[in-house]
């Protein structure tokens, strides 16, 4: 098996922009008087506040659940005094329940918050009840519950998880300080996932541009014969799971499908971290290392924050704006970021970065009409045709873009990255698919 | 309970909310633009502009410019008369004026361009819907329209340089010459002692790579035609499958017509197939944007070219050949739709 260098068909060089904060070692954030944290920040169903207020709350202790089985709880981020259950604006655009917590600042810990036992002792399915009770969700940004993926139905056949450490989306390197700093834990977290799943292949890919990291994870698992380090060819959207499982494994995601149904389970950097201490420390996901960056901020930091934080707080601790008002305010990266109205709003666990672009790079350029030089059907990493799509969907006739195959758009951006007019690739694209869904969704 | 537990004054909170902009991803651009795609395009023209001049003379350079100057205007007064924003900036105009007069006789008179710009910008151009929506490609559109109008302005060609001997094309002195004694010559001398009774002959092989041949204004130098089209594949503005396929096959069809060997190099090198095949049939509004699709195109306009130079009643078919693959496209395009990622039939 091929072990370097590895990588998918289609997809787009963009700028890292990443040497703002690569180099700079993890920091604690400032700890928050106040912490928001929603009831709902994950796929599925949203949780049931387990609080009132008045209730005195420790860091780890459980806050809010849900019956359902695709849920994550959520736990109480400080030590201090529920003020208050509201809803709210959150990051993803949603406006869910939010608990309210005052913090008192002593960060007492919750009894549960211990370690619960070593992984030879645990089964499987104590590994997955362990994982779900710790709230852990797909850190990478879709925010998927963890145990789900890992109890796939008996007929699927996993052989192989893959952890991935592409962190292709420009400027944040949260994911990368943490292979650098605690590749140790990584690699507990990814001998976890494959107890949990019965699986013994676990492969850790990581992207050419992170050599420190490359090293430090080879370093951390020497030891180890059935965990491989490879690396990827830096490309976006090489951190799209079915891009990672097609470049490592060589295999084909098919339409419509997900991982398991070509043997494989993807499990994000920070996830992997945050299952190893959920298993070594007994600790819930609480906090997060959120990559604060971008030219608009004085002080790109790598920061360990609270989930809860407001984004204010973090901004603060970094020095704040830069001179002249900021332009843009993204959670997550560039490429497939979230953009915010205000900082009024929490860090969920699918924060990875809180990205500030100045005035001048958020600016949007004129859009000029299609030359159909067939840049985005080079980029497309699905091999859709976006200019197409685009076009169809931009005159409403959405029919037309299901027949090209609009359900299939991963929504990476490298379309509209690259068109040199400009146009609303990728975003006319993400409308139609709405409308598709919608209107399946009335007919059924 | 509110929200008021934040820590943050109103009037910040709504300052900032008024000064972000929000937008679905993604949030930065590369530095690609139509314009710069146009410069490189017209970068690469230069050279076999500068040997225009060099080889046809201060004629060919006033036709160049008169015809850049007329697509420019045309341009711009038809969008003001369609109450159209102006975009002669995109430079594209340009371009469409370059190869128009890379089409024309060097001795062709100065009111021929400006009719030939004038209905490639007004008519194929701006009347299908403007840049990247023309069905044809404008400049070869305004050509075939000359052709037929002006037969014998657009087909006499003459050197205006004293030192330049040719009158005829090579193509035209391998056609006729071949044809004149009834019957196909088979090799060089025939042909060649055919059309000196015609009064022509062909050049040797150097002058038709470097250009110093009878032709068009800018379709006689593959040499600086070449140098301009690698760097147009090095700065991928040009797909180099439909130039690569289209050459291709325009050989190996006029091997299977029969055309001998000795003459196949001046098949290559003479005519517009070089100035076609890199430069309009590379056109991105009339050719498919699907990778299957470009090589269709390529292959289909190197058969249509052979047959039209070797069985045609005219010596040359590159344009031709590329206006009708231009008809083609929306076809070709539908037929070689890419099979997506993991698509299940």
């Amino acid at each position: 098996m091929k072990l370097d260098n590895l990588t998918f068909n289609g997809g787009v060089n963009v700028p890292h922009y990443k040497g703002l904060t690569e180099k700079l070692t993890l920091e604690k954030a400032l700890e928050p008087e106040i912490v928001n944290i929603p009831l709902h920040q994950h796929t599925g169903a949203p949780c049931e506040p387990l609080v009132k207020v008045g209730d005195k709350v420790k860091i780890g202790q459980k806050i809010g659940q849900s019956e359902a089985f695709v849920s994550a709880p959520v736990h109480s981020s400080v030590s201090g005094v529920v003020k208050g259950i509201t809803r709210m604006a959150i990051p993803t655009g949603l406006t869910v329940n939010c608990v309210i917590i005052e913090s008192d600042g002593m960060n007492e810990l919750y009894e549960s918050v211990k370690p619960k036992g070593s992984l030879e002792d645990l089964s499987s399915k104590e590994i997955i009840e362990i994982i779900k009770e710790a709230g852990i969700t797909g850190m990478g940004g879709a925010g998927f519950p963890a145990h789900v993926k890992f109890s796939p139905p008996s007929d699927k056949k996993i052989d192989t998880i893959l952890v991935n450490g592409a962190e292709c989306e420009p400027y944040l390197t949260a994911d990368h300080r943490l292979m650098v700093e605690e590749p140790e834990k990584i690699v507990i977290g990814l001998k976890t996932i494959m107890k949990a799943v019965g699986v013994d292949n676990g492969i850790i890919g990581i992207e050419n541009n992170k050599p420190d990291a490359i090293k430090a994870l080879k370093e951390a698992s020497k030891d180890e014969k059935n965990i491989k380090v490879v690396s990827l060819k830096v490309k976006y959207p090489q951190g799209d799971e079915k891009r990672l499982i097609n470049a490592i494994l060589g295999r084909e995601v098919p339409s419509g499908g997900l991982p398991m149904d070509v043997g494989a389970v993807v499990s994000n950097i920070s996830t992997t971290k945050a299952i190893a201490e959920a298993i070594i420390e007994g600790k819930p996901l609480y906090e997060r290392v959120v990559t604060v960056t971008g030219n608009g901020i004085n002080e790109p930091k790598n920061l360990i924050a609270k989930i809860g934080t407001p984004f204010k707080d973090l901004i603060e601790q970094c020095g704040g704006f830069k001179e002249g008002a900021p332009g843009k305010i993204i959670m997550g990266g560039p490429m497939m970021g979230l953009s915010q109205y205000t900082i009024d709003i929490p860090i969920i666990k699918g924060s990875g970065g809180i990205l500030v672009l100045t005035e001048e790079e958020a600016k949007p350029a004129p859009i000029e009409p299609c030359i159909r030089c067939g840049k985005c059907l080079e980029v497309c990493p699905v091999k859709l045709q976006p200019l197409h799509l685009s076009k169809y969907s931009l005159k409403g006739m959405f029919d037309k873009t299901e027949k090209f195959h609009a359900l299939d758009c991963v929504e990476c951006g490298a379309c509209s990255y690259i068109c040199p007019a400009k146009r609303p690739l990728v975003e006319s694209i993400r409308m139609a698919k709405r409308e598709i869904i919608a209107k399946r969704k009335r007919n059924r | 309970m509110d929200s008021k537990v934040i820590k943050t004054s109103k009037a910040e909170e709504a300052a900032l909310e008024n000064i972000l902009l929000v937008s679905s991803s993604p949030h930065i651009r590369s530095n690609e633009s139509v314009q710069r795609i146009m410069l490189d395009v017209i970068i690469a023209l230069i050279p076999a502009i500068i040997g225009s001049v060099y080889f046809f003379g201060l004629n060919a350079l006033k036709l160049i410019l008169i015809s850049i100057v007329s697509s420019v205007f045309f341009e711009a007064i038809i969008q003001k008369a369609f109450k159209k924003p102006v975009t002669i900036k995109d430079l594209s105009a340009i371009i469409t004026g370059i190869l128009l007069a890379f089409n024309l006789p060097a001795s062709a008179p100065w009111w021929l361009p400006v009719i030939g710009s004038a209905f490639a910008i007004i008519i194929v151009k701006q009347f299908f819907g403007g840049l990247g929506s023309n069905f044809m490609n404008p400049a070869l559109a305004a050509r075939a329209m000359l052709l037929t109008s002006w037969p014998t302005h657009m087909s006499t060609f003459t050197g205006t340089r004293p030192d330049v001997v040719a009158t005829a094309t090579p193509l035209a002195i391998m056609k006729y010459g071949m044809t004149a004694d009834g019957a196909a010559s088979t090799t060089v001398e025939a042909a060649t002692s055919a059309s000196q009774s015609a009064g022509a002959e062909l050049p040797t092989l150097m002058n038709m790579f470097i250009g110093n041949i009878g032709g068009a204004i800018g379709e006689t130098s593959a040499l600086l035609l070449l140098i301009g089209a690698a760097y147009l594949i090095i700065r991928q503005v040009i797909d180099w499958r439909t130039p690569v396929f289209y050459i291709g096959t325009t050989f190996i069809m006029l091997m299977l017509l029969g055309v001998e060997a000795q003459f196949l190099p001046y098949h290559m090198l003479g005519g517009g197939l070089i100035l076609g095949a890199f430069y309009m049939a590379t056109d991105y509004a009339s050719s498919p944007v699907t990778p299957i699709g470009r090589i269709i195109f390529g292959i289909g306009a190197g058969i249509l070219t052979a047959i039209i130079r070797v069985n045609g009643g005219y010596p040359e078919g590159v344009s031709y050949s590329i206006l009708l693959m231009n008809v083609a496209t929306p076809l070709i395009e539908k037929i070689t739709s890419p099979k997506i990622f993991g698509e299940v039939k």
